[in-house]
């Protein structure tokens, strides 16, 4: 989230399209309540199906799955047709003035660059800006030239008709513009939007387009680093965020960091990619400190190992040549490339879409460790259930070590809510019969490996030999000691660099703030981030003061807010450039004539004067937000529609390239792709507020309130059909198929869709054959193994299926 | 719901006896009419601060637990409920927060470290020894056979690839961070979590 | 200790010795259900049946979100979901429903059982499981269809408004877990103080019908509703629009009463002494068909979809 749960309520219009946050947020939920009850604040829920958030909304339209940018595209539209933009805002903090390179095009769904063999764009030089002769961005403030950023986006969308939204979409011309106008009216300085999303905008193949249109909306109606506005991802895990945070990412490391690739042969060339020159005169463009944090963190995982001379241990990190993302993981082990895996509380068998090639992937495996506090289908891959996991049992090599962790309730230690905020929980009892903490098992794993690799040496043992693991209690160490390592701390005295003659941080003590962080290997830092987590002055996580002195829900003193305790990000927006609050309502962070003073920290350095002009988008090189996104995306600097890869209609924008043209299918799924001749109705995956994920069907509780698998459809598809409440039903798609039962609603509402009638099914995702609720056919049988194409998030929220009706599953003769 | 007529002669013969005389001054007024109000069942139960272990919001919560953690007084968890202190729950749970006691006592939770042989169609309980050395003899294995110290270019890439890791996002910021250095240092990039699924 | 004091009794079943009065200043408490608020997540069923230990058995998908599907001897608040739709505007209508404490409380009066059911200075109506005889009268004497009896101890099971809970000064436990305040917690004052609030909300969002709904057919009651179509709150999956107690059950107290006492008595003495000498009793159809009448209508069907 860029702001935070207790922000909402702050705000005027909440959106919640993308997401369902009453269903699956609901203590988060409360804020959109107390908005709506004190702040005067209206709900707009855009849903394909009438969901809890609705029943409490405003105005609620129905869209079809897969097709947010249409959407969004069309408000954009909107906003700059009509003039409802924040101009000085958009002028001062956007790139909307920036002049855009000559080459740049997009013609026919697709943008300049694009290689049709490779299927990707080889060459994105021309998705940039014009350079002066001092390396600067070129810009025409007046806004003028046709070149503009915001010119070309005006061109961009013009194609977005109401009309066509309603052609794309479904969603009636009049609830659209309703919809509009309702937007619209946060474009003033003194009213914000929220915008509240989740899966519904991540799980397509345009994922990551799908946030950036809204993005850029937020930034078209000044609502980004303001009060009650924002962009926010309400996320999934407990500690979701805590664990992106930390990189448990193919290519990353923590902090947001990089691993290099194969190109980067040498630590020299992989800082010269990181150089981060400002592209705009006077910006700060924050991550230039980059090799601060890089080296810091070097110096956190292999202390004395990593030198200058070694280049930091450059060489201990693992180059990529691709992502190995979990959909290319699955499709390695399908294709007998893997030989090993582990599953630390992820149940990959329901967790990764189609289902049946992931049994296959398990099955070639030769062995597979599964830690987690509960029984899953991953660790039962195995193991016969009848129709709903039909496996040879016998056949099956693989051979699996499963491992009792401990649960929450049961170890203490720090987690990141989706608002950043890093909190403290304490241990309440032992863990059931043997159980061990996540902590434990995996420091005994890397123990006794390290242990092997000493005695025995082996493949380039060096990285394993030399990890860091020197706590007071390596088998099991104290989270606080490892939350300090996290933090950082001065490994020599530090010289403060405003007087040269005084020690600003003696060897040993916690880093007080990421700016202290150093090149030179004289700080070692885990993840700079989280740096003032835990500080001298102690562990900032356990801080429980909930006063909120401002009464804008920021708390400062509870837990500890990534990074530097910033509640809100790109707080020095909220203010105009000359360092006033927009409005005196949205009063948030302003300049008091010698530094940037408020309720938060800001986001910006703190006695930089409002006349420098330095932009609030400090990691950005231009300072400023990016209307045009230059190469940073792989699919376009504009948001396009494409349809979802089982695709309902031939693109009506270019049906030559109906899908994203530069997503990745692997060779084996080539053909497992439908189509709407055979599945003609289109089908969504979501989660039920009953439940969470895959754990509460081992509930009892929670199996009570939703014991059982359902299909939810609209009465115009059952009656169609010849479906009644209750009744079983077969739903298939390219991929294979299961049975549920039919929930017929009325909330499932009929839309048009280019000129025909669509039905729209939904399944939610929580069954499967372990657990009390009732055994089913895992429901990601049906879905797709295809990812977003900048980050391979699969594509559950939009796939194909036919229903019809069926008889009961038979139960399987052993549990 | 089927009370019969029988049934309630039946009671009535077995129970009623006591109470309906009770009514009529049989008994002493002031026993029958004390209300039965069951106990406030958090009475003295100790009270740690814990965080709901589902969804992003991470609501605060309160957990009871038998005992007072004293030497011998084994702590056994009774009760969750909100943190009203907390500034995003303020003391509410959703459906999965407020019946979290039942996935801290689930009979589906896992006790001891178990074994799958090659074509078995059972688990078979192990010893941690058993189970840890066993695992970093598989991967050193692994490791040692398919570990990728120069791509086809001749760069050092120092990478394995044949054996993956999946991690999750439910752990705490602490064990995660281990987790990475354990999981990285090995050279591991089919390294992923629930962030992007 | 949690056990309330006799003198914190207002009424007692069946009892012909009026408690004591003296204590007339208690705090008269409240639960407010905002359904306008009501986002269906069920914790409150889930906080329910956590606090009050209660294992409702698993069930099956009907293909609503009715689940369990009806109140029981182990579920005493379920959620109820209704599909309303009139015009192009279609609302999902989500009632928790439960026991709604009335102040004039007709399963307390129907009971026979002395004591069974009671009735606290604080508005609470709670049942006092060890005095229940499972008769069934409770049932046919709610105007909600509330009680159920457990076909495994003949018990009659309804919501405490988390008795225990309040006689401590602490909130029920589904009002304390709503995560979006639908349910509010207080004093009978204070949640008709924002329920007015409430209203004016939803009046200005095009509810002009919006209301409390605390019925004075039965005193008005200790649960409350904030109905944003208070003319009709029978959209909400059969909510009574004017409940009151059945006449049945005023002829059972105002007539019946003194002869019916004497005859459980007698049925008591005499039964008691029937079963110690010679078993089991037997009952006629006859009286079985009567019993039946009387205590029946808890089968009634409940709108939900």
């Amino acid at each position: 989230m860029t702001n935070s749960w207790n922000d909402i309520k702050n705000t005027d219009l909440v959106l919640i399209m993308g997401g369902n946050a009453a269903e699956a947020h609901p203590c988060g939920f409360k804020w959109v309540t107390e908005a709506k009850a004190n702040n005067g604040a209206k709900l707009i829920v855009v849903d394909p199906r009438f969901t809890r958030s609705a029943a409490v909304a405003d105005v609620y339209a129905p869209i079809r799955p897969g097709t947010d940018i249409a959407f969004l595209s069309g408000v954009m539209r909107y906003l700059l047709g009509n003039n409802k933009i924040h101009q000085e805002y958009v002028k001062a903090y956007t790139n909307a003035s920036y002049i855009v390179k000559d080459g740049f095009a997009f013609n026919d769904g697709l943008f300049t660059g694009f290689d049709a063999n490779r299927k990707v764009y080889t060459d994105r030089s021309s998705w940039d800006y014009e350079l002066d002769d001092q390396g600067m961005a070129k810009v025409d403030e007046t806004l003028q030239d046709p070149r503009c950023a915001i010119n070309l986006l005006k061109t961009h969308v013009e194609r977005y008709t109401p009309e066509m939204v309603e052609r794309i979409c479904g969603t009636p011309k009049a609830k659209f513009l309703q919809i509009c106008e309702m937007i619209a009216t946060t474009s003033v300085p003194d009213r914000t939007m929220t915008s509240m999303y989740a899966l519904g905008w991540t799980q397509h193949t345009t994922g990551a387009q799908n946030i950036r249109s809204m993005a850029m909306i937020q930034l078209l109606l000044g609502n980004m680093g303001m009060p009650g506005g924002g962009v926010n991802a309400l996320r999934g895990h407990s500690n979701v965020q805590g664990i992106t945070d930390l990189a448990l990412l193919s290519t990353s490391t923590p902090g947001y960091l990089v691993l290099p690739t194969d190109r980067e042969t040498t630590y020299i060339d992989y800082m010269k990619s990181r150089a981060f020159k400002p592209l705009r005169p006077g910006q700060t463009s924050f991550w230039q400190n980059y090799e601060k944090f890089f080296v810091s963190q070097q110096k956190s995982f292999f202390g004395a190992a990593a030198t200058k001379d070694n280049d930091w241990a450059y060489d201990y990190l693992p180059k990529f040549d691709t992502t190995y993302d979990v959909l290319k993981m699955v499709d390695m082990m399908a294709a007998g490339q893997m030989n090993g895996l582990f599953c630390q509380g992820l149940n990959i068998m329901l967790a990764s879409p189609d289902k049946n090639k992931v049994v296959t992937g398990l099955t070639k495996l030769k062995w597979m460790v599964v830690i987690d506090p509960l029984e899953t289908e991953t660790a039962r891959f195995w193991e016969n259930h009848g129709e709903f996991n039909n496996v040879d049992t016998k056949s099956i090599q693989t051979e699996v070590i499963q491992l009792p962790a401990s649960a929450y309730a049961e170890e203490e230690g720090s987690a990141t809510n989706s608002s950043r905020v890093i909190m403290w929980h304490w241990k309440a009892a032992d863990g059931p019969g043997e159980s061990k903490s996540d902590m434990e098992i995996v420091s005994e794993l890397h123990l006794r490996l390290r242990a092997l690799y000493a005695k025995d040496g082996g493949a380039f043992p060096d990285p394993i030999v030399k990890t860091t693991w020197n706590y007071t209690r390596p088998h099991n160490p104290d989270p606080q000691e490892v939350l300090k390592e996290i933090n950082g701390y001065a490994l020599e005295d530090l010289p403060d660099p405003a007087d040269p003659n005084r020690i600003m941080l003696r060897a040993g003590q916690l880093l007080p703030n990421f700016g202290v962080m150093r090149a030179d290997g004289k700080t070692a830092g885990g993840m700079w981030i989280y740096t003032g987590v835990f500080t001298e002055a102690g562990n900032m996580s356990m801080r429980r003061d909930a006063a909120d002195p401002t009464g804008l829900g920021i708390h400062p003193n509870w837990g500890f807010s990534w990074p530097a305790n910033r509640r809100i990000l790109y707080n020095r927006a909220s203010a105009d450039p000359d360092g006033k609050p927009w409005s005196e309502k949205k009063k948030y962070i302003w300049w008091s004539g010698s530094r940037w003073t408020g309720g938060d920290v800001p986001d910006y350095a703190p006695t930089i004067a409002p006349d420098k002009a330095v932009g609030p988008f400090i990691m950005n090189q231009e300072g400023t937000a990016r209307l045009f996104a230059r190469a940073a995306m792989p699919d376009g600097p504009f948001p396009e529609h494409y349809e979802p890869m089982d695709a309902y209609i031939a693109n009506p924008l270019h049906p030559k390239v109906s899908t994203n043209p530069v997503v990745r299918v692997f060779a084996a799924d080539a053909k497992s792709f439908g189509t709407p001749d055979k599945f003609p109705i289109v089908a969504t995956s979501y989660r039920l507020a009953e439940h969470f994920h895959y754990w509460t069907k081992n509930v009892h509780d929670n199996a009570v309130l939703q014991p059982e698998l359902f299909v939810e459809m609209g009465e115009r598809l059952a009656k169609a059909k010849g479906i009644q409440n209750g009744d079983w039903v077969e739903v298939s798609s390219q991929r294979g198929a299961i049975k549920a039962k039919a929930c017929v609603t009325k909330r499932i509402r009929p839309i048009m869709v280019d000129g025909k009638p669509c039905d729209v099914v939904g399944l939610p995702i929580h069954y499967g054959f372990v657990g009390f609720a009732r055994k089913a056919h895992p429901m990601n049988v049906l879905t797709p193994s295809v990812g977003d194409a900048s980050v391979n998030t699969p594509e559950y929220k939009a796939f194909l299926v036919d229903v019809k009706k069926t008889t009961p599953p038979a139960q399987p003769a052993v549990a | 719901m089927a009370v019969t007529r029988r049934q309630f002669m039946k009671v009535s013969a077995a129970s009623l006896a006591a109470s309906s005389v009770g009514a009529l001054g049989f008994v002493g007024a002031g026993d029958v009419l004390a209300a039965g109000v069951r106990p406030f069942k958090l009475e003295r139960a100790t009270e740690t601060r814990n965080a709901c272990p589902y969804c992003a919001v991470a609501c605060g919560v309160l957990i009871y637990s038998l005992g007072d953690k004293s030497k011998n007084a084994k702590s056994s968890i009774i009760h969750v409920e909100g943190d009203p202190d907390h500034p995003v729950n303020r003391g509410t749970l959703c459906a999965r927060g407020a019946a979290s006691l039942g996935y801290i006592h689930s009979a589906n939770r896992l006790k001891y470290p178990m074994h799958r042989k090659p074509g078995s169609d059972k688990f078979e309980r192990v010893s941690w020894d058993f189970a840890l050395d066993r695992i970093v003899k598989l991967m050193k294995e692994d490791r040692d056979k398919n570990f990728i110290a120069k791509n086809r270019d001749g760069v050092t890439v120092n990478r394995w690839l044949s054996t993956g890791f999946f991690g999750g996002s439910s752990l705490s910021n602490e064990a995660g961070y281990l987790t990475y250095k354990f999981v990285r240092a090995t050279g591991i990039l089919g390294f992923e979590d629930q962030a992007r699924i | 200790m949690a056990t309330l004091q006799s003198l914190d009794i207002r009424r007692r079943s069946a009892s012909t010795e009026a408690p004591p009065q003296i204590r007339q200043q208690a705090l008269q408490v409240a639960k407010l259900i905002d359904v306008s608020k009501c986002i269906g997540c069920k914790a409150c069923q889930a906080a329910c049946l956590e606090w009050n230990d209660l294992k409702q058995e698993i069930g099956y998908t009907d293909g609503t979100y009715n689940n369990p599907t009806d109140l029981t001897p182990a579920s005493w608040t379920v959620m109820r979901f209704t599909e309303y739709e009139h015009g192009d505007d279609l609302e999902w209508l989500i009632r928790k429903d439960g026991c709604m404490h009335c102040d004039d409380p007709g399963c307390l009066k129907a009971c026979p059982a002395p004591g069974a059911i009671v009735q606290y200075t604080n508005g609470i109506v709670d049942f006092v499981s060890e005095n229940c005889i499972g008769c069934g009268y409770c049932v046919k004497g709610c105007p909600f269809n509330v009680p159920r009896i457990s076909k495994v101890d003949r018990k009659a099971y309804k919501c405490t408004l988390c008795v225990d809970r309040v006689s401590v000064g602490q909130a029920p436990a589904c009002a304390k877990a709503c995560p979006t305040q639908a349910i509010y917690f207080g004093s009978k004052d204070d949640m008709i103080v924002h329920a007015e609030k409430r209203v004016t909300d939803l009046k200005s969002r095009g509810f002009k019908n919006a209301g409390l709904y605390n019925p004075p057919g039965v005193g008005g009651t200790h649960v409350m509703y904030v109905l944003h179509h208070a003319d009709r709150p029978s959209l909400y999956a059969g909510l009574p629009d004017d409940p009151r107690i059945s006449p049945m059950v005023g002829f059972w107290k105002g007539v019946m009463k003194p002869i019916s006492l004497a005859a459980i008595a007698f049925a008591g003495v005499f039964g008691f002494l029937h079963y110690i000498t010679k078993g089991p009793n037997e009952v006629s159809e006859a009286d079985q068909r009567k019993g039946d009448e009387l205590a029946g209508g808890q089968t009634n069907s409940r709108g939900h979809s």
